[in-house]
């Protein structure tokens, strides 16, 4: 197990975890939503690509009602 | 012939980066506590462009106002409030164009949570880099008559400069600045923030500006509807009265009937 930050929260996950598997653990994996890691975009066709390293941290942002 | 500003919005677009957009209202979503309020109150308002925040993702995910305005067939402009740094409000941007697939951005850099005033050192480097990465950028800024001509060449498609600071409702605090910022600028200028009621929206327009935006001033009226009607109605009127060519203001009375 490895422990990642999802929205500055910490999580233990499996090492070798995608995004992918992330997002769609959580039920995030719908549209409307980017996420970040280590402070970079990953885009959507990369989620299932994408694995999560040790301290590994995730944003998952969507849009909310703003000014 | 009289031009035909304003007298009807389809024949007198606002053209932003080549989009016509035939309201020069640009209505936000910030401030509404209740979706079907703010539903009533955008359709008064008849903007075709609205504001949204990017938040983290909340336990419940969803996003009830982006279905809400999908379904309203209103153009979103993400923005970037809350960021505190030009690499936050980039990296705030992407996120925005990954999530929503729009590279319209609405960069605000703030300096501080009290004034919410632009930052703008950071707000004009966030711009050079955001126009870099291919992005149709809205640049709220300062009343600063040199800052807002430093964002248009750093190539902004609008610059937008307060009023006075967000959710005062103090209107617009310098006009001169804002007539000055208007004179020399070749890309269009919306006033946004500050504007409290419908004369301050009257009178942005008729300094010269091309636009207004606005979210509190309607979304936290008593009656958000009614007061989105009525900032549709002064911004079609300020626009009228500035292309009316309205008399000088004189210091002695000058009778308009004829001497007895």
């Amino acid at each position: 197990m490895i422990s990642v930050l999802v929205n500055a929260e910490e999580r233990r996950i499996k090492e070798g975890t995608t995004l992918e598997r992330l997002l769609t653990d959580l039920g995030k994996a719908h549209s409307g939503i980017a996420v970040a890691m280590d402070g970079e975009v990953v885009s959507r066709a990369d989620w299932p690509s994408k694995e999560l390293g040790q301290g590994a941290r995730v944003e998952i942002l969507t849009a909310v009602q703003g000014g | 012939m009289v031009e035909q500003h304003g007298t009807n919005g389809s024949e007198d677009p606002l053209v932003i980066a080549g989009h016509k957009l035939s309201s020069r209202l640009i209505m936000g979503t910030g401030g509404s506590g209740n979706l079907s309020v703010l539903e009533r109150a955008l359709a008064a308002s008849g903007t075709e462009l609205t504001t949204v925040a990017m938040r983290r993702a909340d336990a419940e995910g969803g996003s009830g106002v982006l279905d809400l305005l999908r379904r309203m067939d209103i153009e979103l402009l993400p923005n970037t409030a809350g960021c505190r740094s030009a690499a936050e409000a980039v990296l705030t941007a992407r996120l925005a164009r990954e999530a929503l697939g729009t590279s319209w951005v609405k960069l605000e850099v703030h300096a501080d949570d009290r004034t919410l005033l632009p930052d703008p050192h950071e707000t004009l480097d966030a711009a050079e880099q955001l126009v870099g990465d291919g992005f149709t950028v809205f640049a709220y800024t300062n009343d600063d008559p040199v800052l807002a001509m430093r964002l248009e060449e750093a190539g902004c498609a609008a610059v937008m400069p307060l009023g006075s600071p967000i959710g005062t409702g103090l209107g617009i605090r310098n006009p001169h600045n804002i007539e000055l910022i208007v004179a020399r600028a070749e890309v269009p200028i919306i006033l946004d923030a500050g504007i409290g009621t419908a004369s301050d929206a009257a009178l942005a327009m008729e300094l010269g500006c091309d636009a207004v935006l606005l979210s509190s001033a309607v979304t936290r009226a008593q009656d958000p509807e009614r007061m989105a009607a009525a900032m549709r109605s002064a911004v079609h009127a300020g626009r009228l009265a500035r292309h009316a060519g309205r008399i000088p203001q004189r210091f002695w009375a000058e009778a308009s009937s004829p001497p007895r």
